[in-house]
């Protein structure tokens, strides 16, 4: 009980010998352990021998001989860094548009009077709604009308616009002082170089947030790409370690999957822990993505 | 002359106006046009991915072809019965009725013990929060891969480590009855972390001396969670039981990578049917209508919560 205590020390003085609250904070402790077991086993699963046999592939205590021919293996039979090239590619091209029509939209929100906007601020609050994952039948028409059917364009493509975004600018851009404009007004400066050199440098945190969960949700996306793309070396890393995972699972290559899986999860798993507060305040501002 | 007069007034007091809402049309319009143009590039990917979806998804329900090769016909609401008669779509309904309720509810209760037990900050609680936070971030595709292996029949981990004590072995993701409970559970991992962001926010708005003043009063942990911090937290449920619905109606990855709908349809959910009927059976007709009845369901839900999300995104 000392450790619990101590873990306690800073709770109001009358409540601190309630022994709710610590009954409540050991089970989640508990359930934080079981949260991580599949995390465990993708780690102990990825070094174990395949001589372990099949039987002791379930043994969450690491194997006395690790090795890594399962990375290799997976490295080999996936075609994971052409998997990760796409992905990269269609994450950053996403979110490189979206930088510029959020950036645009949200300082017309934030400092611009115009006739129609409350319409048009419900027109972009529909999309929160209107999850793009809903309208994979009537955009992969259109996508494949444009001709970019098995392109990384036409992955890219619906989520070029983003009400999100275009809020959360907007709030940046609305806790800008205004002085600061009008003085680069006087000095003669374009509505764009005032965006450019006053307004963007001063939101780089919320263009960081932003990122995060652009990023990271693009990163996880899977039905559309599948739809999108045909080609084998144009797949995404999600749509390349489902593929992957029905031809391993045949051979029963349970050390392959991990550790396929753990190249898939690595990168994003390493940036969160570099910036893991960054991340959790981001995804507290997204709510809908 | 005084004939003509009151006659003239009328003209004059139409006319004027009429040139004066022009006038302010057209000046108001000269206002507003650097907006206009700063919020094009974005109104006109929304027009074609969302709104121009949202209108191709109208007029193809209302089209069919006899074969995939065939032209389009119009066949009015056909399409829109022919999905309602399905047996497949209205299981998939039920199946996903299930699937919402029984994600959301765990997972919402999860997220609000969690909140609880780690809302100061420490490192021991910084480190639970992430370990929680760790399958938000992942891929449900890898998520999938990982859980192949735990449900896997035999030798998989829940098998090879609780399964012994059972006098039966059940075959997780085989066996009708229970592959969807087993969904779900994949389900309420990885987004339990991720609802208790949204509590823990919401939990610093309670404030402290008012705790402290109710325990000096005589109030327990369950009164206190009961008679202040569960109104306190009111706007967050609202907020995240619609995340959670709209998770329950998208979040369908796991369903494609594992069961395929499967095991006789008992996996089945609304979007998958819509991939289904897309890309496997080639039928658009069937597809858009599934996706309105979808959409409209979804619409009616979210009207609710309108207000609330206008208000969170700063007000028109």
């Amino acid at each position: 009980m000392t450790l619990i205590d101590r873990l306690f020390k800073d709770a109001p003085l009358a409540t601190r010998r309630e022994i709710t609250p610590k009954l409540g904070f050991v089970l989640t402790v508990l359930l934080a352990l079981v949260w991580l077991i599949p995390f465990l086993w993708m780690g102990v699963a990825t070094l174990r021998p395949a001589s372990d046999g099949i039987n002791l592939m379930a043994e969450l205590m690491p194997s006395l001989k690790p090795t890594l021919d399962n990375i290799r293996d997976a490295w080999e039979i996936g075609d994971f860094p052409r998997y990760t090239l796409n992905t990269t590619i269609i994450c950053t091209g996403i979110l490189l548009v979206q930088f510029v029509t959020i950036t645009l939209a949200g300082f017309a929100f934030a400092r611009l009077a115009f006739a129609g906007k409350t319409l048009i601020f419900y027109l972009f609050l529909m999309q929160l709604m209107l999850v793009p994952v809903l309208l994979i039948v009537p955009n992969l028409s259109l996508i494949a009308q444009l001709g970019l059917y098995d392109t990384l364009t036409g992955v890219m493509m619906p989520f070029f616009a983003s009400a999100f975004g275009t809020f959360l600018m907007r709030q940046a851009f609305e806790a800008i002082p205004t002085e600061l404009e009008d003085a680069a007004l006087i000095d003669g400066a374009g509505l764009f170089q005032r965006i450019r050199h006053i307004y963007v440098p001063l939101s780089m945190p919320s263009f960081s947030a932003f990122a995060i969960i652009s990023v990271t949700s693009h990163w996880n996306d899977f039905l559309w790409p599948l739809m999108v793309i045909n080609s084998p070396d144009k797949r995404p890393l999600t749509v390349g370690l489902s593929v992957f995972t029905k031809t391993a699972e045949g051979t029963q290559a349970w050390g392959t999957i991990a550790a396929g899986t753990l190249m898939v999860i690595a990168p994003l798993l390493i940036t969160f822990l570099i910036f893991q507060k960054r991340f959790i305040s981001s995804f507290v501002t997204s709510g809908i993505k | 002359m005084s004939l003509a007069e009151p006659a003239a007034l009328p003209v004059a007091a139409s006319a004027a106006p009429r040139l004066h809402v022009l006038k302010r049309f057209t000046s108001s319009f000269k206002v507003s046009l650097p907006a206009y143009l700063l919020l094009l590039p974005s109104l006109a990917f929304l027009a074609l991915f969302t709104y121009g979806a949202m209108g191709r998804v109208f007029v193809d329900a209302l089209y069919q072809r006899a074969t995939p090769k065939a032209p389009v016909r119009f066949v009015g609401l056909d399409n829109v019965s022919a999905v309602l008669a399905d047996p497949a779509f209205t299981g998939a309904v039920v199946n996903n009725l299930i699937y919402a309720v029984g994600t959301a509810i765990p997972s919402i209760g999860l997220a609000l013990l969690f909140a609880l037990a780690l809302s100061r900050t420490n490192a021991v609680t910084s480190a639970l929060r992430a370990a929680l936070f760790l399958p938000v971030l992942i891929p449900m595709v890898a998520a999938s891969a990982l859980f192949l292996f735990i449900f896997l029949p035999n030798v998989g981990l829940l098998d090879y480590y609780i399964g012994r004590m059972l006098p039966v072995l059940p075959n997780w993701l085989g066996d009708p009855d229970i592959a969807l409970t087993a969904i779900m559970v994949i389900t309420i991992w990885k987004n339990a972390g991720y609802y208790m962001l949204f509590f823990l926010a919401g939990l610093q708005a309670v404030p402290e001396d008012v705790m402290e003043a109710a325990h000096l009063d005589g109030a327990g942990p369950f009164q206190r969670l009961r008679y202040i911090i569960l109104p306190e937290l009111k706007p967050t449920f609202l907020f995240v039981t619609v995340i959670a619905t709209l998770n329950a109606v998208t979040q369908v990855d796991h369903v494609f990578v594992l069961t395929q709908g499967g095991p006789s349809n008992s996996t089945n959910l609304v979007l998958f049917y819509i991939y289904q009927q897309a890309v496997e059976h080639y039928d658009v007709g069937k597809a858009s209508a599934a996706t309105l009845l979808t959409l409209a369901a979804l619409m009616g839900l979210t009207a609710l919560s309108f207000r609330t999300l206008a208000n969170r995104e700063g007000g028109p």
